[in-house]
């Protein structure tokens, strides 16, 4: 295998820590849907924390994002 | 063809090189005319739909106070009752990146937002303006902003670092998270549009080809709705950073 096989594997397996990014996602959806049932008044201050808490979960799956296009594109 | 989907992010000249600093050419370039696009229009469409200063708002005064309301609603709520006078400038940076975001979405235009230099700009900017705004009102007293309240005195040292870097790391995750955000959603674009062309041109395959143009329908979709979300992520966690250095903890 040369490096270019690598480059492309390595990409593919970076990609494996979006499932971090996955769970977190849902955890936090899971919990937003929860609050907004027993409380649907709060909407508002759910909405604020529930779209910083997602920023920050879809961060860790950029990061592995950044990692991948990192790889794929470098010469 | 991966190095071909990096291409639609190319910088190139629109102008006769003007002047050189430090041995690099300044010119003005395809990302100078789309940034200078955005505050124009952002410009045109605030002041000319508020010219008729209605007390009963027609459609285009609501919608530019509904832009207003979003972001004086959201600095207020993320960044303290004492944050107001810092509000042009995050609404600023919130009305920038949306323009930014959604001119990307146009089919031969360049996506401002997708070069991390122009993110990390900014996140600079912003972040040069909380820690002269946390040293000129709490002077050296910023520094407790590291040592969180209630923590056991053992752990002391092993936190102030943790917070140190968490603290420093922070212009770094925003520019990214805008930056990663808007370039994966054009190379998703570009993906499934290739895919079309493809099927396209496979003769007996032509029909299946409507399946890669639905997704890159509801991928468009997405990337307008995401647009909107990460320019308010954006504003929303610089507020929430400025907060921090108004009122320590």
């Amino acid at each position: 295998m040369d490096n270019t096989a690598f480059k492309y594997l390595g990409a593919g397996v970076a990609m494996i820590g979006a499932l971090g990014g996955g769970i977190g996602l849902g955890l936090i959806f899971s919990a937003w849907i929860s609050a907004l049932a027993r409380n649907p008044a709060g909407e508002n201050g759910y909405r604020t924390v529930g779209l910083i808490g997602a920023a920050f979960a879809e961060f860790v799956f950029l990061g592995c994002l950044v990692i991948a296009f990192l790889l794929m594109f470098s010469k | 063809m991966a190095s071909s989907l990096l291409e639609e992010f190319d910088i190139h000249h629109m102008s006769k090189p003007l002047f050189t600093i430090g041995g690099h050419t300044i010119a003005i370039t395809n990302s100078t005319v789309f940034m200078f696009l955005a505050i124009v229009a952002a410009t045109l469409f605030m002041t000319l739909a508020m010219r008729r200063r209605a007390l009963v708002p027609g459609r285009w005064q609501m919608t530019a106070e509904a832009f207003y309301n979003v972001a004086a609603d959201m600095v207020k709520t993320a960044a303290g009752p004492k944050s107001m006078p810092f509000f042009p400038f995050i609404f600023t940076i919130f009305i920038f990146i949306l323009f930014c975001n959604l001119f990307g979405m146009f089919p031969m235009s360049l996506a401002v937002t997708a070069h991390i230099i122009i993110n990390f700009a900014i996140a600079i900017l912003l972040f040069t303006v909380i820690l002269i705004t946390g040293f000129v009102r709490h002077g050296l007293h910023f520094f407790s902003l590291f040592v969180p309240p209630g923590a056991p005195k053992i752990m002391l040292p092993f936190l102030v670092v943790i917070e140190l870097l968490s603290f420093l790391v922070r212009p770094f995750s925003l520019s990214i998270r805008l930056f990663a955000n808007m370039l994966a959603g054009h190379i998703l674009l570009q993906v499934f549009a290739g895919m079309t062309v493809s099927l396209l041109a496979a003769g007996w395959l032509a029909g299946l080809s409507i399946l890669p143009l639905v997704a890159n329908i509801a991928i468009t979709a997405f990337e307008f709705f995401v647009a909107f979300l990460q320019a308010y992520i954006y504003a929303i966690l610089s507020s929430v950073y400025l907060r921090d250095a108004l009122e320590m903890h």
